[in-house]
């Protein structure tokens, strides 16, 4: 077996870090996967953009409410204290800093915490929420994979891809470890099971503080 | 008397023009005016300016005003398919871009009077800073790109100079309605349908359920008469809620409000 998160880990790795009472927004991809793992004891309300607090588990199938989707677009549930907006209020929550977290995919985050993660030049752009919920959220985390499918590392000195915000990543969780922003640099705060500190360094392109950090658990 | 009721999707919809700037409600499948829409392109309406969050989703609504070519320039926060990442690459089709956020707000601002408004959303990227291919060129080019913000710093922060959005039509989708034109919404098909009737200067809604002898009542009211020209009740779209995933009818159909 491979060293570090499996994606089912990642997210309970990340769930992990959730705290009784918090909303939360989950965005597309990596993220979503985080609600399944959230500790039975503790309530956490997760926001859909699109103008739901409160959302719950993918509807199964013939349970479908055409009025009831998800920023994915797919059908979903409500849990007990859900409420309905329109998309003028959903974003009265996001940038006005009324959620607790901002949980996000990346291709790529920079040492300073720059994030990009809405377009990668020659295809389709497409920004939706991502650009409101960086700078609205008071902890905004990016889940993703520590290298893209060609081996490089996503966590850059500096992004080459478009910028979904500039300094706005607080932490970051990969399959190898989690590291903080901190006064804009980047600070190895927690290893995966059987990932050493050389093996991010091998996999990181920015430089990082291995002092500050006390390993949790 | 007061009376919106309309007979039909094609009565309500025949004030719409070729070249006309038309906001469309609607997130996923939820609260898109499918009859409406469908109204339109059964009459020659050509060269529109479409203000919504998406280029459509499946064959149907604002996928298929895209694939007959009845749009000239999409506003949105995500086209997300393939026909119209088609269609902007070979500079058939104009797209601004926009956050989801201030898309919404951009809405609010044109129906409420306000000239323009900051916010930190963008600040920093080539949304604010200009540089996104808004068409391209017949030769796969950039032909013309979307131009800078103006940006302020306030108490530190930058901020981003918005201005609001005053389409000429709104085609909206509610729940219920009567015949003010007082519309309530339902779960995720509000989203940004009622901030898209605020805006428009006339604005035209499709509605599950409207009693010409019944009024909402006023605590239940989502979006009042005054931002609503016409209304038309129409049966759900039962064909086209769910669609077939490799030759399953996946899901069945549970009527809304039911």
């Amino acid at each position: 077996m491979t060293a570090g998160y499996t994606s089912d880990a990642l997210a309970a790795r990340v769930a992990a870090d959730l705290r009784d009472g918090w909303y939360v927004n989950l965005g597309l991809g990596m993220p979503t996967a985080v609600a399944a793992h959230v500790a039975p004891d503790i309530e956490v309300m997760f926001h859909s953009e699109n103008g739901l607090m409160g959302i719950g588990a993918v509807a199964e199938p013939g349970q479908e409410d055409p009025d009831l989707c998800d920023a994915g677009k797919h059908y979903t549930t409500l849990r007990t204290g859900a409420a309905a907006f329109d998309s003028s209020m959903s974003f009265a929550l996001v940038r006005g800093g009324h959620l607790d977290a901002a949980i996000l995919g990346g291709l790529q985050v920079s040492a300073a915490g720059d994030l990009a993660n809405w377009y990668v030049p020659g295809g389709q752009p497409g920004v939706g929420g991502a650009m409101d919920l960086v700078v609205g959220s008071p902890r905004v985390w990016v889940v993703m994979t520590h290298t893209d499918r060609a081996g490089r590392p996503k966590v850059v000195d500096t992004c080459g891809y478009p910028l979904t915000g500039r300094g706005v990543v607080d932490r970051v969780y990969t399959n190898l470890c989690v590291f903080d922003v901190v006064d804009g640099a980047l600070v190895l705060t927690d290893l995966a099971p059987g990932v050493t500190t050389d093996d991010v360094r091998v996999a990181t392109a920015a430089k990082f503080d291995t002092t500050g950090g006390t390993p949790w658990k | 008397m007061i009376n919106k009721l309309a007979v039909d999707a094609v009565a309500a919809t025949a004030g719409v023009r070729s070249g006309d700037s038309v906001a469309i409600g609607g997130f996923g499948r939820a609260g898109i005016p499918y009859n409406l829409i469908d109204a339109i392109c059964e009459r020659d309406v050509t060269d529109l300016h479409v203000i919504s969050n998406n280029a459509g989703k499946d064959d149907d609504g604002i996928a298929r005003l895209v694939r007959e070519h009845r749009v000239r320039k999409l506003t949105c926060t995500f086209p997300g398919t393939a026909e119209f990442l088609k269609q902007y690459l070979a500079g058939e089709v104009e797209l601004e871009l926009v956050p989801q956020g201030t898309l919404a707000e951009r809405l609010r601002a044109g129906g409420s009077g306000i000239a323009a408004f900051y916010t930190p959303t963008a600040a920093g990227t080539i949304l604010a800073e200009g540089g996104l291919t808004a068409r391209y060129g017949p030769d796969g080019e950039p032909a013309r790109l979307l131009p800078a913000k103006e940006t302020r710093v306030i108490d530190g922060r930058e901020y981003v100079l918005e201005y609001p959005l005053k389409p000429d039509v709104a085609l909206v989708k509610a729940d219920r309605a009567d015949r003010y034109g007082n519309l309530r919404f339902r779960l995720s098909a509000r989203n940004f349908n009622p901030l898209a009737a605020m805006a428009a200067r006339t604005a035209i809604a499709e509605v599950r359920e409207a009693d010409p002898e019944v009024v909402l009542d006023p605590d239940d009211i989502h979006l009042p008469g005054p931002f609503v020209a016409r209304l038309v009740v129409v049966a759900p779209r039962l064909d086209s809620i769910f669609v077939e995933r490799g030759g399953v009818r996946v899901g069945s159909w549970r009527e809304a409000g039911a």
